[in-house]
């Protein structure tokens, strides 16, 4: 709920900057205040730079006795509230945009490795920064020049991650070797690497060792105006390649091999691709950190997945949810100085995840599970009602004591019971629902239509009459048309096909069943495969038909 | 060998511990690392080691002591969580299992931070030293077995990798057949998804067991890495399992040499043993990518030039061949020069050296004042070529029912290919002509029993 | 039809009964339902879309199904899983595993070592007389990615020869390979079918229905016709099922014409 009033400032923010995003990001940081030192940075400093596992193992033994009882998070008073939610604070101003544009852009290009089946490609660049990182700082210390120079490092990291990439496109063309091996390859080598390259760094007498690996492994809550400006432009270029190349991409997503023959070259495109996560990864790296970064290029594109099954949708809700984690997490943690911000951007992400798996309206599983009950539903109803149909179309006319001619308007489970593969408890649930929605009456075990079931299951008869004779004349194109959940056979096929379908099942003595008045039946019709209906021996030629509108 | 260690002040002491815990986490992953690469799981391992965060946190709250024993339980039922959910968000959500694994790794492991802030919120980091891992520091915690001192990691460690080889050895079988083809496995009343779930279980135990003595970056390499070497160099199962502990133990030795080395060549001291050993293994498999035999890079570029080679020295006598032919009655005295045989066969004249050289070296050809010349033995190769070229026209021609203007290009190709066995079966199928389709003679089958091929 | 507890019912190998598949995309299958004679060669025929595979499919539980009943010698799929072998088609599998053919046979006696125990000389020598029934013994140390299309799928043949079920059901096995191929496997489907075996083979090529089995199932989204390929396999019934496609069916009256002769 606090999100609301944060979406309308920010839309505000976005309408003031001028039209995107990024635009309202660098007016922001051109307002030229310096670097960041605020109470935030304070509040989660170090504890966030817990980017890879292994280090919680000796945080623990660190951990002091009185801090494991003392978990109270402290409510936020309503001057704190205010403060975030209005963004007076210029450094939660800085690190909420900052991290709302980087869950933008990095859901935008989610979409396309998600797409591409390369999601964990995100994980596995993200650590092959990592010696380019260490070889730039090394050659800067050589050098002489200032060691955290940032453009410097950041050069590095990119080369070391598009090499990276390199890596894993030449592992996939040039070997069996499947996707995941490569990725999990390059990840754990270049990394390794990376690591052996900082334990000489450690050595060195001049190097700010301990500077370098916060840069690394993120410092969400100390994001300065830089670092802003950097994530804001790195966005831009790649919410642009995106867009201009969104054609090229999908297909690339699509159909790799068609994309080839259509005159795409398919490896720069790839490689274009890479190199924009490349580029995100590397903003983010060292914004939110390792981990961080891959969870917002995976987790708000599988997100948006379960919402839409169109590609652009599914960009543009990416997108949204990766602003909205961004926005949520920096402010969550702005507000409850223990929580520290860039896990909490993760939870929100993953709380949307969870969310959309469940009751995405795509292809949500809620959905999903409704959609297949419906559906067998709605065929135990068909069966129920045809069966009850065909049942009475096949009973012999009742003759009342009076010596008149009754059609008989009731008909017994144990009639019915063996046309379907149906248990008697099966049967019995299936009447129930009938008799639910008002089609049918049950007496003991006799079924009855009512009005309106009688006039259903006419429907449906006619309708499967009508599609079995259709897979007969139009064998050849009617697998691709025939929709037996379709609402109405007409709504499938042109009125003229139903017209002569109907024709042709009135001259093979097959009852089009659509009036209520039907008085006779052939007894052995109603009972066999329908599919008999062709070979035009199916009645005797005795068959009277009240046909009436 | 060991000299040179002594030398480098290698003490056995020290390193011979460090390589030994290095080893038996090599070969723990390496095993259940082949079945991980051949069912796309490769990235398990890394997401595991990301994972387990929150169970060592949960335990922690629990257990309120350090001691490793809940920590480690807490990481593995974790570690198995996270197979378990990826798995399950692939099937019930249908999303992509790289993408379903992602998510799961990532949320638990914020999760675990959040839950970490909680329970320690003074907290020094050291991330440094643990980043990269602390096996030097693994035979300094020792314990006691039997009277010996032995490190703690050696014994876990050990441990690991007796169950795991146990594993492997024991469900060989049903492991193959489940990550063949896991609808079979079912089929044949082995359980897909018990199999599955035990595989996970084992990675989720060897993972968290190897990271806490060894760092994280090791292990994850070896999951992949010799696993994807092997790969490479054998197509039977049971050898990619042998060659991937052989790689993993060598990475886990070289790894350690390196740390050692390598940054004394730039000045510096000795550097993080288990960053260096991931950069051997993946040394090990940029150079296995290279030369294996069967799938190497370089091996098939090597092959394809020796390939054209042969075809140019094929052409070479071929042409010498066919012009003492048209060159009437002494036969013998036709030559080419060089700038003719370039015009003829088109190839480059650098290529075209090699081969003269090389024939020449064979006795094949005779080279005086920049002319060749056939040999005797040259010819007889020759012979065989023109044989087979005009074979191979007549049968296309006759019984292929190939367009006339297009038997030339094709027998041209296919001459290189054929063997005497071949050449006899085309001769016998053909009714032994005497010209082909172009008139011109067929050459004899030479009969001498040093063919040339 | 209104008595699907006949005495056929239990004893056929493979009794469909009212068998419903609906998705909420395609295919859909309806109201299919037969009973397959013991150690008879069957044919399950259709055009494309039809839901060929789909019917398997949901025979051995793959798939979920809207309603119907499926048993397998008179119990259920699960319960008889042992006696059913299913050649599946070649696309649905990773070429690239380190197995070769020897290793794919022999994977079809799993089942029979049990859990834990190796395999023993004696199964490589039964999938090898396997292999060499199917006709590429010399191929059993091929890495599997090395052998052509019909080699495969030899291969899986011989892997469901050893596997010695008494129902096979096999899709498309005669996809995509060469003449050669086609031949030796109908050979070995006809042996098996000596043997008392009974196969369910999804096909294509309407030409050889009546050269090849001798029960047919004409599949269009629902049973048009089964029974003996003779009483069934007429114009008329492939005109409801295929449609007016006319050279088709010249040809395949051609065919039965041949067959008529050779009789």
């Amino acid at each position: 709920m606090i999100v609301w009033p944060l979406i309308c400032r920010f839309l505000l923010l976005l309408k003031w900057a001028g039209c995107t995003i990024v635009g309202c990001g660098f007016a922001l940081a051109e307002s030229g205040l310096a670097a960041a030192s605020s109470g935030l940075q304070a509040a989660d400093s170090g504890l966030f730079n817990a980017g890879q596992l292994p280090v919680v193992l000796k945080i623990l033994p660190l951990a002091q006795s009185e801090s494991i009882t003392d978990r109270r998070i402290s409510l936020p008073s309503w001057e704190q509230w205010q403060r975030v939610l209005l963004m007076q604070d210029y450094n939660t101003r800085v690190v909420i945009l900052g991290t709302a544009m980087l869950g933008c852009a990095a859901g935008v290009v989610g979409c396309f490795t998600l797409l591409r089946k390369r999601a964990l490609m995100g994980d596995a660049l993200s650590h092959a920064t990592l010696p380019g990182i260490a070889l730039a700082f090394m050659t800067a210390n050589a050098m002489g020049w200032q060691e955290r120079s940032l453009p410097w490092l950041l050069l590095g990291a990119t080369a070391s991650g598009l090499v990276g990439v390199a890596a894993i496109l030449a592992i996939r063309r040039l070997t069996h070797l499947k996707e995941d091996t490569a990725l999990g390859i390059v990840l754990s080598v270049f990394f390794g690497c990376g690591i052996a390259m900082m334990g000489v760094i450690q050595q060195m007498q001049t190097g700010h060792a301990a500077g370098l690996e916060s840069f690394i492994l993120g410092k969400t809550a100390s994001m300065g105006a830089s670092d802003a400006k950097l994530i804001a432009a790195a966005a831009l270029i790649a919410t642009v390649v995106c867009v201009l190349l969104f054609k090229e991409l999908k297909l690339l997503c699509f159909d790799e091999g068609f994309a080839g023959s259509q005159g795409f070259n398919v490896l720069s495109l790839d490689l274009v691709l890479m190199a924009t996560v490349v580029l995100i990864s590397i903003v983010g790296l060292q914004a939110v950190g390792l981990i961080l970064m891959i969870a917002l290029l995976i987790v708000p594109a599988a997100a948006a997945r379960f919402w839409t099954e169109k590609m652009w949708e599914m960009l543009l809700i990416a997108a949204v949810l990766g602003l909205i984690s961004g926005i949520v997490g920096a402010v969550a943690s702005a507000l409850f100085p223990r929580l520290p911000s860039g896990a909490m951007i993760v939870l929100t992400c993953a709380a949307f995840f969870i969310i959309s798996m469940v009751f995405g309206t795509g292809s949500g599983v809620l959905v999903r599970t409704v959609r297949r009950l419906r559906l067998n539903r709605k065929v135990v109803r068909r069966h129920l009602l045809r069966a009850v149909f065909e049942a009475l179309e096949s009973q012999p006319n009742k003759t009342t004591p009076k010596g008149e001619t009754k059609p008989k308007r009731t008909v017994s489970f144990n009639q019915i019971l063996p046309m379907r593969s149906w248990s008697k408890p099966q049967l019995q649930r299936a009447a129930e629902l009938a008799a639910r929605e008002e089609l049918i009456t049950q007496v003991g075990e006799k079924l009855r239509f009512t009005r309106r079931g009688r006039l259903e299951a006419e429907r449906l008869t006619r309708e499967h009459r009508l599609w079995e004779l259709y897979l007969i004349t139009h064998a050849d194109i009617a697998p691709s048309r025939v929709d037996r959940e379709a609402d109405r056979i007409e709504h499938v096929l042109e009125p003229d096909v139903v017209a002569e379908l109907e024709e042709m099942l009135i001259n093979t003595r097959q009852l089009v069943p659509e009036s209520p008045h039907l008085i006779q039946a052939n007894p052995s019709s109603a009972n066999q495969n329908v599919a008999d209906a062709g070979s035009g021996d199916a009645g005797s030629g005795d068959i009277d038909r009240e046909a009436s509108p | 060998m060991i000299g040179m260690l002594g030398e480098t002040g290698w003490s056995w002491q020290l390193d011979g511990w460090i390589v030994l815990v290095a080893i038996l986490c090599a070969v723990a992953s390496a095993l259940l690392g082949c079945f991980l690469v051949l069912r796309r799981m490769s990235m398990l391992g890394d997401a595991i080691s990301h994972a387990v965060l929150p169970g060592l946190a949960v335990a922690f709250f629990i257990s309120h002591s350090r001691s490793s024993l809940p920590m480690f339980i807490g990481a593995v039922i974790v570690g198995i969580l996270t197979a378990f959910f990826t798995e399950w968000i692939h099937r019930v959500g249908r999303v992509d299992k790289g993408a379903s694994m992602g998510v799961v790794f990532t949320s638990l492991f914020a999760l675990g931070l959040v839950m970490i802030v909680q329970a320690a919120d003074k907290v020094d980091l050291d991330a440094g030293c643990v980043l990269y891992g602390s096996i030097e520091l693994t035979p300094l915690d020792t314990m006691s077995l039997l009277g010996f001192e032995i490190p703690r990691a050696v014994i876990t460690l050990g441990i690991v990798t007796v169950i795991n080889l146990a594993f492997v050895l024991f469900f060989y079988k049903e492991l193959k057949l489940s990550s063949f083809d896991p609808s079979l496995a079912t089929t044949l009343g082995f359980n897909a998804s018990l199999m599955h779930y035990l595989l996970m279980i084992l990675v989720a135990v060897t993972a968290v067991a190897s990271f806490e003595s060894v760092g994280s970056v090791l292990v994850v390499a070896m999951f992949v890495v010799p696993p994807a070497a092997a790969y490479l160099l054998t197509n039977q199962l049971g050898m990619m399992l042998l060659l991937s502990v052989l790689l993993a133990v060598s990475s886990a030795f070289l790894g350690h040499l390196g740390a050692i080395h390598v940054p004394s060549w730039f000045g510096f001291q000795s550097t993080t043993t288990s960053g260096m050993m991931a950069v051997a293994a993946g040394a090990i498999f940029l150079i296995t990518m290279l030369c294996s035999p069967s799938q190497g890079v370089l091996v098939k570029l090597i092959r394809r030039q020796a390939l054209s080679l042969q075809i140019i020295a094929d052409d070479v006598v071929a042409v010498l061949f066919r012009r003492e032919e048209t060159e009437g009655e002494e036969p013998k005295s036709a030559s080419v020069t060089e700038n003719e045989l370039i015009e003829i066969i088109f190839c480059g004249r650098w290529s075209l050296r090699l081969v003269l050289r090389w024939l020449d070296r064979r006795d094949e050809i005779r080279m005086h004042d920049n002319r060749v010349e056939l040999t005797e033995k040259g010819r007889l190769r020759a012979q065989n070529l023109v044989r087979s070229h005009r074979l191979w026209e007549r049968y296309l021609q006759d019984y292929a029912g190939v367009d006339p203007s297009r038997v030339h290009p094709q027998a041209e190709k296919l001459e290189h290919f054929t063997d005497p066995r071949l050449r006899q079966q085309l001769n016998s199928e053909t009714d032994a002509p005497q010209i082909d389709p172009h008139g011109r003679p067929i050459p004899d089958e030479p009969d001498f029993d040093s063919n040339i091929d | 039809m209104a008595t699907p507890e006949t005495e056929t019912a239990s004893t056929s190998p493979l009794s469909i009964y009212d068998l419903t598949v609906a998705y909420h995309r395609k295919p859909v299958i309806w109201d299919v339902e037969f009973d397959i004679p013991a150690g008879s060669l069957v044919g399950v025929v259709g055009p494309n879309g039809a839901g060929k595979s789909t019917l398997l499919k949901a025979a051995m539980d793959l798939i979920p199904r809207a309603s119907g009943r499926v048993s397998v010698f008179g119990k259920t799929y699960r319960q008889n899983r042992h006696r059913v072998g299913y050649v599946p088609q070649r696309e649905g599998v990773d070429w690239d595993f380190p197995v070769n053919a020897l290793d794919v046979v022999t994977m079809g006696l799993y089942g029979k070592i049990g859990w834990c125990s190796p395999v023993r000389p004696s199964h490589r020598r039964a999938a090898m007389e396997a292999l060499s029934r199917v006709g590429i013994a010399e191929l059993a140390k091929r890495q599997i990615s090395q052998l052509s299309g019909g080699q495969q799928q030899r291969t899986f043949l011989a892997r469901a020869l050893v596997q010695d079920a008494d129902l096979y059901l096999m899709d498309e096995p005669f996809a995509a390979v060469d003449a050669a191929t086609e031949k030796a496997v109908v050979e070995i489907l006809r042996d098996m079918k000596d043997d008392g075996k009974t196969s369910v083979v999804i096909h294509h090529d309407l030409q050889t229905v009546p050269d090849y089995f001798d029960y047919v199932i004409l599949l269009n989204m629902r049973v048009v016709a089964h029974g003996p390929v003779a009483d069934v396999f007429t114009p008329e019934n492939l005109n409801k099922t295929y449609g007016g496609r006319l050279t088709l069916l010249d040809e395949v009256s051609n065919a039965m014409r041949r067959r008529d002769r050779s009789l």
